[in-house]
């Protein structure tokens, strides 16, 4: 985190993020055109991957979340109706499978590889419907409406995420997630599916046009470089208080001892 | 030579008009005494200093303006937004303006300095009892100065108009209001009117620039002038008196060490500026009344302020037809009426208490006075918890713990900590006071074993030099008083009289619990003498002397 | 060591050539006053006392020295010599290098200034580094070469000066008292009450005056606290799109938006008061019950069931702790958190308050459809949005 944010006002920061997104961008769309057909249309999915879905349902799923993803009352809930999408943000962002149950489920290393992430996620869509996993077109940012994006952002988002989605508190030991490695893909499907404590922002409400106008803003605003140096995480005045102290004050009072510091014998 | 003839051609031109070579002589040779932690309102100085310069720079292009503007400049993620002029100038000043963000960088960062050096340098001076006669004048004079920087700072980082100053902006307007009888005429006339208005940046905005610093820059003067005429206190030492400053003088040592010590801090303050982005109000956004994001704070001198309005239980009636909003305008006025109204009342008190009016310009060493000591470090505790609340979102978020334990362990610790603090911190200090008695009555250990003839190792020691000498025995300690030396039956004096007395006598018990010095120090190291000597015959009220030898005399049974 | 007679310079035991003169010691050297420094008081000071910086008579007219000669060399105050030649040699080239560089240093920020543009954040943070780093360089190597210059090449010295009370003299007080007096009888304003009466009372309209200049900074309260720009019929719009909603669009359990009134989203003055946030809850999450007194103290836990929408609910966004918007939500727990204080208010019972300092539920904005089907509010809050204030009964 705190190398990242170092380093991001390196004046090649800029340029590697644009890249990195278009190389995400691009595996996005080979990853999910190929698999379109799960993507698009639940109903014409393949059954080979439905099969190969349950199958992986079974193995790492179901134990919690029960055999027929109906849910196990005090401990899953069903997954029946959440669509590809939840299952696609949940399991790609490494919280599902759950390490152990707690207030928050942390983003982590995803356990399962893209393709078996979609076969599950099509196995969950034929079973109830749902949202679908957005095509790589849904979530392009070209042309979109940034400062359209800051605005439905600061007034719907940075609540919980921070104005620049560095994360935040919630209550009870749950956390607004930063959102400094979210794909544009999960952040279009967090906004389509609600996870965890996180309110549902449906296409009707916001429309996936405003969708990206949102996913253009959190990304080109978390690709900028810092001009004014460390960004001291993005998170307000809070450390720019230490910094005062631990910093400002203390270098002073270096500064102070070193000028009043004894020095030779007095002359008499 | 014809350099030392320029100057000496200025010289006659100036003193020929002025006057001048008398009192400038006096003043080149004025001896100022050397302590690093003397320098700590010189960071208060400078950094204000510095805020005027960079401040004034920034005034060349600001806008203190809420008229409503489309942005259209160089920070690409906010074009098209609906913002404020003020808002707009801004980004103007830190993306189009040459060396623009910088000056702005180091503006705010000087801000904080500016304030946290005044913390340090009002808690060096009480632990020292620097504010003590006949200083009291500046200590109010610093705790006005203190009040007068939280506003300013407020002020200032309300102009901007961005998300988290308007947030600001909002909670003031919502204390405002909170307040009985007067709050919402109070709140109309801030801000013209109805949250958020068009006035409130402008008024800020001359508030900001004029009145409050033209009020500080005043008031510093008489705090220099007063530490100038009084000459600056001094830490206890060999041949360091309470009739004397030892030090170096001004021309040209002080005025060498202090015009580096400004170069430190501008060069502290650029370095900060280049390296720590501070206030990216960009990354903020322009101020909406829907929008709020997580973990909003105010800068850190409010944060105290804060912590108490997110801490305090929901207490509110409705008396009379009316609302009394006690959530509110309690934690608003409260807390920091105990801080500031204390350290206002504290020299008085003690005066009152310890009975105690002399002069006082040798600084006691904080382990000295354990009650004071004590007390200031509860008063911090008691800053400290508020403080920490204020940012307990943060907390909650980057040590995980859950949101609704960290208010609950501030509302416990706001009041056990202080208490909990005070008993450590007297502890401590007497157990430092016996140490120091130790050393005096057996000296420093020399890490030397020796067999004595019997068989019996023992190891030497060597008696303190002078200098510590003079140091450990820098004790003063009030007189008695007049109760403890009435004896039984008789009347006390009117002083300790009734009900009052009693909790005077009380409390001259508890202010001057110590260690007794060792007999063979407990009378001629007090260095209190001399100026008694040199105005015995001047003053019928000897003012001066601490009289430390005195009573410790008196305290030794 | 230092009893109250000691002199006031340390380390007096063991004087030099180079020793103070006595009198800068302590009181009792009065009167022993070596004779090429005899007492030259600073104005105002009655006692015979030589204090530092008092020039000798002979030089007192004269601000700088004319020559260093040798009769000059018993008083002097300060030594001439560093303490260490040697090192002092070594360390001016030190001091010299550190202010060479300091100069270059702010050479370099005046060409950095001329050729680094500003304009795009790439620019700004070169700029600001460049900049910035150069400023620093040229303030820091000032501080480290003034201090090396004052520590090793400024001979050490330690000098004591004397105290005396701050208290005046009797005399002197008593002096001024008779001053004091002396004008006052003269002003005859002692003498003369009727003067001395009339001018204490045209003071007090005087300083009355400007605080009524004052009264126009605002208009009064009034009841417009009381009121939001809501009422029947408005559509909510979405805020930043301005579009409509109707509740079929609005249709996933535990969606959030936040709304504003009909042609006041721009209005940043009518949307301090009337944001509102839309929440839409499952079937049988809410619980029902009468609206709180119009008017009266908000004690409302339930929701209010003619209010709603197809569990759709509109609670004002503004916190009525402070007014910050209330704008966390977890659609798991339906708690809806201030960020500012984090006062918690129960979405599904009506916002009513479980944690914080907030005492009162946010108040929720009755609401319907129109023929089209958008939502609409059907009547303005029943009670007024936001902080406490005195007037709100």
């Amino acid at each position: 985190m705190s190398w990242i944010t170092a380093r991001r006002r390196h004046p090649a920061a800029g340029y590697l993020v644009v890249a990195f997104v278009l190389v995400l961008i691009g595996t996005a769309y080979a990853v999910i055109t190929g698999g379109s057909a799960s993507a698009s249309s639940p109903v014409s999915a393949n059954s080979a991957q439905i099969a190969q879905g349950r199958n992986l349902f079974l193995e790492d799923c179901a134990t919690c979340h029960g055999m027929f993803a109906q849910g196990v009352s005090g401990q899953a809930p069903g997954l029946i109706g959440v669509g590809a999408a939840a299952v696609d943000f949940q399991v790609s962002t490494g919280r599902m499978p759950a390490a152990k149950l707690g207030a928050e489920n942390p983003r982590k290393p995803p356990r399962l590889t893209p393709s078996q992430t979609r076969a599950v996620a099509a196995y969950i869509q034929s079973l109830g419907g749902g949202p679908p996993i957005p095509s790589a077109a849904q979530v392009s940012t070209y042309g979109a409406n940034v400062g359209l994006g800051q605005q439905l952002f600061v007034a719907n988002c940075a609540a919980c995420h921070n104005f620049v989605g560095a994360g935040g508190t919630l209550t009870d030991g749950k956390y607004a997630p930063a959102l400094t490695q979210s794909t544009p893909t999960q952040i279009y499907e967090a906004m389509l599916t609600g996870p965890e404590a996180m309110p549902v922002f449906n296409d009707l409400t916001v429309t996936p046009q405003e969708k990206r106008d949102i996913i253009a803003y959190v990304t080109q605003v978390r690709a900028l470089p810092n001009p004014g140096g460390f960004s001291l995480g993005r998170i307000g005045p809070v450390t720019e208080g230490l910094v005062a102290f631990l910093g400002l004050l203390f270098f002073m009072v270096l500064a102070a001892l070193w000028i009043t510091a004894k020095h030779g014998k007095a002359h008499e | 030579m014809s350099v030392e003839r320029a100057l000496e051609g200025a010289g006659t031109f100036l003193d020929d008009r002025l006057h001048a070579a008398r009192g400038v002589r006096v003043l080149l040779r004025k001896v100022f005494p050397d302590h690093w932690s003397f320098l700590l309102g010189e960071i208060i100085l400078y950094s204000f200093i510095i805020l005027l310069l960079t401040g004034t720079f920034l005034t060349l292009w600001f806008q203190p303006s809420m008229t409503d503007v489309i942005y259209h400049g160089s920070y690409i993620p906010l074009r098209g937004v609906r913002m404020s002029e003020a808002y707009a100038s801004t980004l103007n000043i830190s993306f189009d303006v040459r060396g623009g963000l910088l000056i702005r960088q180091i503006h705010h960062w000087a801000a904080d300095l500016f304030m946290a050096a005044i913390m340090a340098h009002m808690i060096r001076v009480f632990f020292t009892g620097a504010y003590r006669k006949p200083r009291e004048i500046n200590w109010l004079i610093g705790i006005v100065l203190f009040t007068l920087g939280m506003f300013e700072g407020l002020f200032g980082y309300s102009l901007p108009d961005d998300l988290l100053s308007g947030a600001g902006l909002r909670i003031t307007e919502g204390i405002l209001q909170s307040l009985p009888i007067v709050g919402t005429y109070l709140a109309f006339f801030l801000f013209g009117g109805p949250f958020p208005g068009h006035l409130i940046i402008p008024r800020l905005y001359i508030l900001h620039v004029l009145v409050i610093p033209g009020l500080i820059l005043a008031l510093v003067t008489v705090h220099l002038f007063l530490m100038f005429h009084q000459k600056h206190t001094q830490m206890p030492g060999k041949g360091r008196t309470n009739t004397n400053v030892v030090g170096a003088p001004m021309y040209p040592y002080f005025m060498a060490k202090t015009g580096a010590f400004f170069f430190f801090t501008f060069a502290a303050l650029a370095l900060a500026a280049t390296f720590t982005q501070i206030n990216p109000i960009w990354l903020y956004g322009p101020y909406n009344p829907v929008a709020m994001s997580a973990g909003s704070q105010p800068d850190f001198y409010m944060g105290a302020l804060e912590g108490s309005l997110r801490m305090f239980p929901a207490w509110q009636w409705v008396m009379f037809g009316h609302t009394w909003a006690f959530n509110v305008f309690v934690p608003a006025l409260l807390p920091l009426g105990i801080v500031f109204g204390g350290a206002a009342i504290w020299p008085f008190l003690e005066q009152w208490i310890t009975g105690d009016r002399s002069e006082h310009h040798l600084n006691d060493r904080p382990r000295n006075a354990p009650t004071r000591t004590a007390l200031g470090i509860a008063m911090i505790t008691f800053y400290g918890v508020l403080w920490a609340e204020g940012a307990n979102d943060i907390i909650a978020n980057h040590l995980d713990i859950p949101l609704y334990t960290t208010t609950w362990i501030a509302r416990v610790a706001w009041l056990v900590a202080p208490i909990l603090a005070y008993i450590i911190t007297k502890r401590i200090c007497l157990g430092l006071q016996r140490k120091d008695r130790h050393l005096l009555e057996h000296g420093v250990e020399t890490g030397i074993i020796r067999q004595l003839p019997g068989g019996e190792f023992i190891e030497e020691t060597r008696p303190v030099d002078e200098e510590a000498l003079a140091v450990l025995t820098s004790r003063t300690l009030p007189p008695p008083p007049p109760a403890l030396e009435a004896a039984e039956g008789e009347v006390p004096p009117p002083g300790m009289r009734g009900a009052l007395g009693k909790v005077r006598e009380r409390l001259y018990n508890v202010v001057t619990e110590s260690i007794p010095l060792p007999d063979s120090h407990g009378n001629g190291h007090g260095n209190g003498h001399t100026l008694e000597a040199v105005g015995a015959d001047e003053h019928d009220q000897p003012s001066l002397p601490a009289g430390s030898g005195q009573s410790d005399g008196g305290n030794q049974h | 060591m230092s009893d109250t007679n000691s002199p006031g310079q340390p380390d007096s035991g063991n004087s030099g050539e180079l020793s103070w003169p006595e009198y800068l010691t302590g009181g009792e050297s009065r009167g022993a006053v070596p004779p090429g420094a005899q007492a030259a008081e600073p104005e105002g000071h009655a006692r015979p006392r030589r204090v530092i910086g008092t020039p000798p008579p002979a030089a007192a007219r004269t601000l700088l020295a004319t020559d260093g000669g040798a009769s000059r060399e018993a008083a002097r105050e300060l030594p001439a010599e560093p303490d260490d030649p040697r090192r002092a040699k070594r360390v001016e080239k030190i001091v010299a290098a550190c202010f060479i560089v300091a100069g270059l240093s702010g050479l370099a920020f005046m060409v950095f200034y001329g050729t680094i543009g500003v304009g795009s954040i790439t620019n700004v943070l070169h700029s600001n580094l460049a900049l910035g780093g150069s400023m620093a360089l040229m303030f820091l190597l000032l501080g480290i070469g003034a201090v090396l210059w004052v520590r090793h090449l400024m001979p050490t010295v330690e000098m004591a000066e004397d105290r005396h009370p701050m208290a005046a003299t009797p005399q002197e007080r008593a002096a001024f008292k008779e001053t004091f007096q002396q004008g006052a009888e003269a002003s005859q304003f002692v003498k003369r009450p009727i003067i001395r009466r009339s001018l204490i009372a045209a003071t007090i309209p005087m300083a009355v005056a400007p605080i009524f200049l004052l009264r126009d900074m605002g208009p009064l309260p009034g009841t417009s606290l009381d009121t939001t720009v809501w009422r029947k019929g408005l559509r909510l719009l979405v805020y930043g799109t301005g579009r409509p909603i109707t509740a079929a669009e609005f249709n996933s359990p535990g969606a959030l938006i936040s709304v504003g009134p009909e042609g006041y989203l721009e209005n940043d003055n009518a949307m301090a008061k009337a944001a509102v946030s839309l929440i839409k809850f499952r079937p049988g999450e809410l619980v029902y019950g009468p609206p709180a007194r119009p008017g009266g103290p908000s004690v409302r836990n339930k929701v209010v069931p003619n209010w709603t929408v197809d569990n759709i609910v509109a609670y004002s966004k503004i916190c009525t702790h402070l007014g910050c918007p209330a704008a966390l939500y977890e659609q798991t727990t339906h708690r809806i958190l201030c960020p500012c204080h984090q006062s918690t208010f129960l979405a599904t019972e009506g916002a009513r308050v479980i944690f914080g300092p907030a005492t009162r539920a946010l108040p929720q904005l009755p609401i319907g459809v129109d023929s089209e089907g958008y939502l609409i509010a059907t009547g303005p809050f029943n009670e007024p949005v936001g902080p406490s204030f005195w007037e709100r009964s």
